[in-house]
């Protein structure tokens, strides 16, 4: 039993940092209809400016706590840039082009995104120094770090600000005015570029500080690392329904679970014909299966074929 | 937002046929310096192989028949993407099934060893059957969707390959097949050099031969089902599907014969490449590969089928000719500061990147401005 | 040839102006194809180096031309330069010694070239060497790469010694051109395992691989050995060389409770998995093969998870190779960096194929390679000697452990079969150390000297019982 309440809380965590992830993709889909490939670089890119931060600030002897506080402040503020820099350059251009040319953009920014990641910093995986060694603590026979404890509050916060923006605030109005039709929304006087712009910036934030959290969590960073974070994570926004806050939480969440316990169990299940190697294949599975099955997600509401 | 009215694809119809039909309609002398460039041509790409080895070595001349492999996968990703306009993120993965096909029945795996004959259509079709299995329950997907879940399928079929070595070894797992039998009609192997009017051919130059010709027929097919009645309903579907569908187009239908006849052109590629490279492993079909062959098609040209095949012989040969920049880096600078093959990728991101801001039909963009997106 | 160039480029330039007018377009096509027809074949032509004549100045020269296939840029780029340097300094020594084939003066060239660890690139650099008629090939580093580049060699007759690349498969094609100077996996697995049982005491072993050829053939080969050993091998998992979370894993070994993981991959992902080991409470010890035996491995553990985890790494300590301090002191001051991992076995390398030259009288491969079937030869390795299939045949094979954040050699044992090395391990002889009597480059260095790389020497023999290596060549 205790093996199994492991599992859950490793899924758990994982699935919040999909979920983390998920959240940017979601802002952006909802309002734009794109998938924005490079999102999973964009939190690369946030893991790899905190990393430098960190090592620069305590290297000049700042304490732990500020000079994370520093390195998430520096993420969330160069990726921010980095995000509104891609809608500007890459993105707005082509809103009103044919359907693929924003898709195949997008895998373009993923690419150079990358690779100018590599060229800056190596190809090698980056270690995070040695200062951070999280507390343990035991429960019912499985242990819990405190950094899992505070990657699953920070995913539920976040969230939770999030809706608070969404529905709460003017941008929120703004945003959902824009995600609904944005040529009306102009004409009500709202700036629908700036309120793409701001979602970008968000959602970028947000990819920042789930790049700090996976570089903490795991200890490396590496040019290549947003990508296949970046596949899950939009998979999961997909399964809990694209376009909707809770639903990108849920679908993380979801997604954690099942890798977990695919992983776990799976092997045993089937007599060893099959092994924790298959787990991307689950995920994928499901994802077909959903698309499928619900095509607007867990949570997500029908669209018409021409939303 | 091109023009999806009639007019213009009939009308180029119309001019393609004439001009497959020869004379009709073009003046005698213009039929005459037709047939003289179409014989330059033939004469031209038969004698290449044999004038590169000679100036560029040997080398060159098996670059050439990679760029020959991968303008097949392009052409049958142009299918797709360009005429029905659906973005295939996992094509390799048909490329994979067509060179493991042949793979596992042409080698000591199974101490099988079947003809090619045999080999080579029966890697299409188990391509093509691929291709209608992931595009039967995912076709009626939006855009965006079918590239996640094409994108998830290429990377499922990888991670069997790679697993599929237990609990039953079928594919050998991560390391991949060895001594696969090279394309032979009884005991006349290309893999040996030959002897044709006292000119000895080598296996290499044998395989060009073989090569072009394929890419030459596809050529020819993919022109043909372009100016069908199928190629027009792809590109009815890809400028506005809910139109075509009401103008009484068998959407669904259509879609999944644009992912088989894709399919069926990698499964043929991927058969022919186990045969030249001798080797197959899981290595040389991620998802790398797949946006590789997707940037030959956008790059190239996306619909238009001398486009793709001249984008694939551009990005083959690019990775070969930035090479020089590492010794040109290393001379200069006395160390490489940017990789040849980071910088490939860099201006492969960028061109993806700018080329749909400024010139989205790419380098060599189908005529009648009709653009492939 | 940039002059011939310049117009061509510029043809290509004007051939893909956009269409405006239908009647001009087939010629244009023509002219654009042509075009770019020509560039690829001037452009190719630039690339190619035509064979220099032999200098007629001085005494008769016989030129033989060696090549190196490694990756020499990407991620693996510093491993190649490595091995590249390494063959360098060796052409460099052979060259000034004078050596002479059937009365001329050898004079040895390097081709380098970069295979950037891809299977399609490697045969198209294998091919361009075989073009330029090299004499004998280093190369390549990767498996994945030096299997498919061998039948191009084996084809035009060009005996190819790799480095390192240790999948079993490699060798094991048939080719009469195969060789390497390295232990494959069959051999590192059961040694490793042999150890993990007599010296750590497993008895349970919980086995992960990365679904690499490397990862997957030295774990698949450690779980037969270690099983046929009377260990139990409990659990059989696989993740992959892109993951960093391995909790779901490791909680399902956890529940089996194991008293060794072994890992069959490289560092980036046994660092994250060691240090989930112990946030997860697995008390469990940790081994693996050389491609965790790095510093890297230790920055991306942390110190407190990697203390005490086992490494097996093909070849002598670099301290106790029997060219050993003399090789790593050239090196050093002829590159300015130490010695990283495989200089020595592409230095050897290159002594093989001379050597082989030298008793055929000739820089023929046809002639010479026979020979290099036949070498015995005292390298900065080691005793050199390959078996039928190609492979080095009793290759030694060191254990390191990390202690106090450093990787410090514990054991060496032979790669022999099990039954010649037991006895030898258990009696810490040291029956050949001395076998480097007739190296050309130097005798034996003193084991204890200041060690140039990441493991220092100060205290290899502390642990082991038998630090001194038990080769028997003999």
């Amino acid at each position: 039993m205790d093996i199994f309440l492991q599992q859950v809380i490793n899924g758990l965590v994982l699935g919040s940092v999909y979920a983390l992830v998920a959240l940017g993709y979601t802002m952006v889909y909802g309002i734009l209809g794109l998938i924005n490939f490079a999102h999973g670089d964009v939190v690369m890119v946030g893991a790899f400016t905190g990393l430098a931060l960190l090592k620069a600030l305590l290297a000049a002897g700042t304490g732990l706590p500020i000079a994370l506080a520093g390195a998430a402040l520096g993420a969330v503020l160069a990726c921010g840039l980095l995000g509104v820099a891609i809608e500007r350059i890459a993105y707005r251009p082509l809103r009103h082009a044919p359907r693929l040319a924003p898709l195949i953009t997008a895998i373009g920014v993923s690419i150079l995104i990358q690779y100018v990641a590599a060229i800056l910093w190596s190809k090698q995986y980056l270690a995070l120094p040695a200062a951070f060694t999280p507390a343990t603590w035991q429960i019912g026979g499985a242990s819990v770090t405190d950094l899992q404890v505070l990657i699953v509050l920070l995913a539920g916060v976040l969230m939770a600000a999030l809706l608070w923006l969404i529905h709460g605030t003017k941008l929120g109005c703004a945003m959902r005015a824009t995600e609904q039709n944005a040529e009306v929304a102009g004409l009500m006087g709202i700036n629908t570029n700036r309120v793409i712009a701001a979602t970008f910036l968000i959602g970028s934030a947000l990819a920042a500080l789930a790049g700090i959290m996976v570089l903490l969590y795991y200890g490396v960073a590496h040019y290549f690392m947003g990508f296949m974070l970046g596949l899950k994570a939009f998979t999961a926004a997909v399964l809990g329904g694209i376009g909707s806050v809770p639903g990108a939480m849920l679908g993380g969440l979801m997604l954690g679970l099942i890798e977990s316990l695919a992983s776990g169990y799976i092997g045993d299940f089937t007599g060893g014909v099959f092994g924790s190697n298959y787990r991307d294949v689950f995920a994928f599975i499901v994802l077909i299966l959903v698309l499928v099955l619900r095509p607007a997600g867990l949570l997500g509401k029908a669209q018409g074929e021409r939303a | 937002m091109s023009e999806p009215g009639l007019s213009p694809i009939s009308a180029d119809r119309a001019s393609a046929g004439a001009a497959s039909a020869g004379p009709a309609g073009v003046g005698p002398a213009g039929a005459v310096g037709r047939r003289l460039r179409v014989s330059a041509w033939v004469i031209a790409l038969l004698i290449l192989p044999l004038v590169v080895d000679a100036t560029a070595g040997r080398a060159w001349v098996r670059i050439l028949d990679v760029s020959l492999i991968f303008a097949l996968l392009a052409m049958g990703l142009n299918v797709v993407v360009g005429f029905a306009g659906l973005l295939d993120l996992g094509y390799i993965a048909f490329f994979a099934v067509g060179a493991y096909a042949y793979a596992l029945l042409a080698s000591p795996q199974f101490d099988l060893h079947l003809s090619f004959i045999l080999l080579l259509p029966l890697g299409a079709a188990a391509a093509a059957l691929f291709g209608v299995m992931l595009g039967a329950p995912t076709l009626k997907l939006r855009g965006d969707y079918l590239a996640i879940v094409t994108l998830g399928f290429g990377e499922i079929i990888r991670i069997f390959l790679n697993n599929l070595n237990r609990p039953v070894n079928i594919t050998n797992g991560p390391f991949g097949i060895t001594r696969i039998d090279p394309l032979s009609i009884g005991s006349f192997s290309l893999a040996q050099p030959h002897t044709l009017f006292g000119i000895t051919i080598a296996p290499i130059h044998a395989y060009y031969y073989v090569l072009l010709a394929c890419v030459a027929a596809s050529m020819v097919i993919c022109r043909r089902l372009q100016f069908s009645r199928i190629g027009r309903a792809w590109v009815a579907i890809r400028e506005d599907e809910v139109a075509a569908r009401a103008m009484g187009i068998n959407t669904r239908n259509l879609k999944l014969l644009a992912f088989a006849i894709g399919a069926t052109f990698g499964g043929v590629a991927g058969g022919l490449f186990a045969a030249v490279q001798g080797f197959v492993s899981p290595e040389s079909f991620t998802l790398y590969d797949s946006i590789m062959v997707l940037c030959m098609v956008v790059l190239g040209g996306m619909g238009h089928i001398r486009g793709v095949v001249l984008g694939a012989f551009v990005l083959t040969a690019l990775p070969e000719l930035l090479r020089l920049t590492g010794s040109l880096q290393r001379t200069w600078f006395g160390h490489v500061w940017i990789d040849p093959a980071d910088l490939r990728m860099l201006l492969f991101g960028l061109a993806l990147v700018l080329m749909m801001r400024w010139r989205p039909a790419g380098i060599w963009p189908a005529p009648h401005g009709r653009v492939g997106t | 040839m940039p002059s011939d160039a310049q117009p061509v480029r510029s043809a290509v330039r004007t051939g893909s102006a956009p269409y405006s007018i239908r009647a001009g377009h087939s010629s244009q096509h023509s002219g654009l194809i042509a075009a770019a027809v020509l560039t690829f074949a001037v452009i190719s032509g630039c690339s190619r180096e035509e064979p220099k004549p032999a200098a007629s100045a001085g005494p008769v020269e016989v030129v033989a031309r060696i090549g190196l296939a490694a990756p020499l840029t990407g991620p693996q780029a510093h491993t190649g330069e490595d091995i590249r340097n390494g063959v360098q300094l060796a052409i460099d020594d052979i060259n000034a010694a004078a050596v002479t084939i059937g009365g001329a003066r050898l004079r040895l060239e390097l081709l380098a070239e970069d295979d950037e660890a891809n299977p399609t690139k490697a045969t198209t650099v294998a091919q361009s060497l075989v073009d330029r008629k090299v004499a004998a090939v280093v190369g390549h580093f990767n498996s994945g790469a030096s299997i498919p580049a061998s039948r191009i060699y084996s084809e035009a007759g060009v005996p190819q010694i790799s480095p390192a690349s240790t999948n079993p498969k490699y060798t094991e094609q048939g080719f009469k051109t195969t060789f390497r100077v390295v232990a494959n996996d069959n051999q590192q697995g059961p040694a490793l395992a042999r150890f993990a049982l007599e010296r750590m005491g497993a008895k349970a072993i919980a086995v992960i691989d990365d679904s690499t050829p490397y990862g997957e053939g030295l774990a698949d080969t450690f779980a037969a050995a270690a099983s046929a050993a009377g260990a139990k091998v409990l659990v059989r998992e696989h993740t992959s060389d892109k993951d960093t979370d391995f909790k779901a894993v490791l909680t399902l070994i956890k529940g089996k409770r194991p008293d060794l993981i072994m890992f069959g991959g490289v560092d980036p992902q046994a660092g994250p998995m060691v240090k989930q080991m112990v946030e997860l409470g697995i008390k469990a010890r940790f081994a693996g093969g050389d491609a965790i035996r790095t510093t890297n491995f230790i920055k991306l553990a942390g110190d407190a998870a990697a203390e005490g985890v086992h490494a097996s790494m093909p070849g002598l300590p670099k301290e106790q190779m029997p060219g050993g301090q003399q090789f790593f002191d050239k090196f050093q001051a002829r590159f300015g960096k130490p010695v990283e991992l495989f200089a020595p076995m592409g230095y050897d390398a290159v002594y093989v194929f001379v050597e082989a030259m030298k008793r055929a009288n000739s820089t023929d491969p046809a002639k010479f390679l026979p020979e290099v079937a036949n070498t015995h030869y005292n390298g900065v390795i080691g005793p050199i000697a390959f078996d039928e299939k190609g492979d080095l045949k009793d290759g030694p094979l060191t254990v390191y452990e990390v202690k106090a954040g450093e990787w410090q050699a514990v054991e060496t044992i032979t790669t022999a079969t099990p039954a010649a090395v037991a006895p030898a391990a258990d009696a810490g002889t040291t029956s050949s150390a001395s076998a480097a009597s007739s190296a050309p480059t130097v005798p034996a260095a003193p084991p204890a000297a200041p060690g140039t790389g990441a493991a220092p020497a100060a205290k290899p023999a502390a642990s082991g019982p038998s630090a001194a290596p038990t080769t028997s060549t003999k």
